[in-house]
């Protein structure tokens, strides 16, 4: 029984931008990413869902209750804005409690509850101050705790990290974890940036233009992408494509290759010849971008530093076993590696019950 | 070393007064120097070719203060200031708010509410003369088609005053609703939509976040509001002036009334005085009182 049901929700204005036919089913307790670059329709799929945008098509059920014709404040949900949205003339404990005032809790309680929810996301010692006296991290912990002291089962979130820097990202993006799992909350999460919505979640959708390129959980995403659009998108750095023919294979075909699998090979040793066009020095490896006429961002990640100079010719090889197949034409996957692939994901941690069995490539390509 | 430095300073500082003369100049010129001597003038008797002027200290005040006609008169503009300033406001916001929502036909209804504004004072007066004429006027008329007998608005002690506040109110409140629009177009949706989702009604949404963020402009709002409620009188001149029985006459006509038609120039200099006094211990107010209470982004 899924918690948060879409049922083929459309928006768009003027037949263009927004969102079309969208669906998805999300347990209770879940927490899901959705994905996708800038203006595909994250913002306004979370706004359809929080009931500040209506749906021209299809239905939202949230907890076994049609919403689609319910306003925001009817549908027992919190959102986290991109833009924090806090109230500048409010303190930060009057920011956070403002919505039980409305709902009329009393006094004892929304103490207690503000007292608790500061704790949480440590925001002790800052209750007098108001927004502009806090810095980025801070406002936007103000934000997840007047979400969080709600205390309602779904919680929307709309890039609720990408004002802050990369170190106060990964503190909050931790926080936000720990509050999800601490509430028992359903969470749907919008992000364009594929590492937070990998480390973070249990499902992703992959969103294009609109519609939904791949749900699946992260490690599915990442292993076996849907299309070349997901295998591009997915991934630090992302796959490499291949045109078929450069390896023996025909015309529609294109051949992916995550570039952790790649092989350095003597000249003319390998599957393919390549001049090597960038050197780039990661700490415990370094990556070698590749040119070949052939070839969509080639790249071959070495252990250490690597002893080649820029403009060398260096053959690679592909191993046959950890080739991904798509139809160049319409971009799908057509066949998955043969190997296990999860013994090579050392990219991306998978989260702890990401371990569900592979699906066939068949219902891979019944999702889109 | 000391004299580079000392130079620098020194070109610095007039530097500084250079680019503060333009406005030290026409301050003083404009608003200083005629200050003072009408602080001067008010304590000096009225002179006439046999008998000069002569100092006679507070003299001036304490005639004023005897004169009966003085206290209409501030009765008046009392009367007129607490009932132009809070229904001109309250109708500017309540337009602002209307004119802000999501409604068809939404800038015609800006533009309309603006028009007033636009006219000057003098032609507002002319038509509202056209209202208030009795039996042909429009008020008449539609009073007429509801069978009220005519009433001569401007022409009677008991109504002359409450037609001058409406044709102030109709003036002023489109005016006001600019400063309230602007401002609430300056408060992003997004905080409707996180109180929307806080279970917050639109009235509480207004009353709690809405409002408190629209104090400074309204404090802004209210000084004008107060400002003008003792600086605008060209209507009076085409209205009523100050009739019947000076049941309209307010301060300041009365200061024009005094220099200019009784040529009593250390009366009305004495008046003006005290108009001086109480603007300044409102903007004193404003600045040391309000001004904390209120909140600024
Ligand atoms: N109110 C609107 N009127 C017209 N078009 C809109 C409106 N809101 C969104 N769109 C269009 O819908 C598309 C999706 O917008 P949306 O805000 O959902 O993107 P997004 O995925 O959130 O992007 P980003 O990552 O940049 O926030 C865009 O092409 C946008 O131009
Ligand atoms: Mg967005």
């Amino acid at each position: 029984m899924s918690f948060l049901t879409l049922d083929g929700v459309t928006r768009q204005w003027k037949g263009q931008g927004g969102v079309q036919g969208i669906s998805l089913a999300l347990p209770r307790g879940e927490f899901l990413s959705i994905l996708g670059p800038s203006g595909c329709g994250k913002s306004t799929l979370l706004r359809l869902i929080a009931g500040l945008e209506q749906p021209q098509a299809g239905r939202i059920v949230i907890d076994g209750r049609d919403v689609t014709a319910l306003p925001a404040s009817a549908r027992n949900l919190s959102m986290v804005f991109q833009s924090y949205a806090l109230f500048p003339h409010l303190s930060v404990a009057e920011n956070v409690i403002f919505g039980l005032k409305v709902r009329r809790v009393g006094r004892a309680e929304r103490e207690q509850r503000l007292a608790e929810v500061l704790t949480m996301t440590g925001l002790d010692g800052l209750e007098r101050r108001k927004p502009s006296e806090l810095s980025g991290g801070q406002r936007q912990r103000v934000a997840l705790a007047r979400a969080a002291v709600a205390e309602r089962p779904l919680c929307l979130m709309d890039e609720p990290l990408s004002n802050l820097d990369a170190r106060l990202r990964h503190s909050v993006r931790r926080d936000i974890r720990d509050l999800a799992r601490k509430l028992g909350l359903t969470v749907v999460y919008v992000t364009h940036d594929q590492g937070e919505a990998m480390s973070l979640s249990n499902t992703v959708v992959l969103m294009q233009d609109g519609r939904v390129e791949q749900v699946g959980t992260p490690s599915d995403l990442y292993s076996r992408p849907a299309t070349t659009f997901a295998a591009q998108f997915i991934g630090e750095p992302p796959m490499s494509l291949i045109e078929g023919p450069a390896l023996g294979y025909p015309d529609e075909v294109t051949v992916g290759i995550r570039p952790e699998n790649v092989r350095l090979a003597a000249a003319g040793g390998g599957d393919l010849d390549t001049v090597v066009a960038d050197i780039e020095f990661l700490g415990g490896d370094t990556r070698l971008e590749l040119d070949q006429s052939a070839a969509r961002g080639l790249a071959v990640m070495l252990p250490g530093a690597a002893h080649i100079g820029i403009g060398e010719t260096v053959g690679v090889t592909i191993p046959e076993e950890n080739r991904l197949l798509f139809n160049s034409v319409t971009g799908k996957l057509e066949k998955e590696p043969q190997q296990n692939p999860k013994a090579r994901n050392r990219q991306i941690p998978a989260p702890e019950d990401g371990q569900k069995a592979p699906p066939s490539p068949k219902t891979v390509k019944e999702d889109l | 070393m000391t004299d580079a430095f000392t130079l620098e300073r020194r070109r610095r500082a007039l530097h500084g007064w250079l680019l503060l003369s333009p406005a030290l100049i026409m301050l003083a010129t404009f608003a200083f120097y005629p200050s003072l001597a009408t602080v001067i003038t008010s304590l000096w008797s009225r002179g006439t070719r046999r008998n000069p002027a002569e100092f006679i200290g507070l003299e001036n005040y304490r005639y004023l203060f005897d004169d009966p006609t003085f206290w209409q008169v501030v009765s008046n503009n009392l009367f007129y200031a607490a009932v132009t300033i809070p229904v001109s406001m309250a109708l500017a916001l309540v337009m602002a708010l209307w004119a802000n929502a999501r409604i068809p036909a939404r800038s015609f209804i800006r533009t309309a509410y603006f028009t007033p504004t636009v006219l000057p004072m003098i032609a507002a007066a002319n038509l509202w003369l056209f209202f208030y004429t009795p039996s042909f006027g429009i008020l008449n008329q539609i009073g007429a088609l509801f069978g009220a007998g005519p009433v001569n608005w401007l022409g009677q002690p008991d109504t002359a005053l409450w037609a001058i506040c409406v044709m102030t109110i109709w003036k002023e409140a489109g005016f006001f609703m600019v400063f309230y629009l602007a401002a609430l177009q300056t408060i992003p949706p997004d905080l409707q939509e996180a109180a929307e989702i806080e279970g917050a009604s639109r009235w509480t949404y207004t009353r709690r976040i809405v409002l408190p963020l629209l104090m400074p402009t309204t404090l802004f709002i209210l000084v004008n509001a107060m400002i003008n409620s003792v600086k605008l009188i060209d209507h009076l001149f085409i209205l009523t002036k100050g009739g019947p029985s000076d049941s309209s006459k307010l301060i300041l006509y009365y200061i024009w009334e005094n220099a200019f038609a009784f040529f009593d120039r250390p009366s009305a200099a004495a008046m003006t005085v005290l108009v001086l006094l109480l603007l300044g211990a409102l903007a004193a107010f404003q600045f040391l009182v309000l001004d904390r209470r209120v909140h600024y982004r």
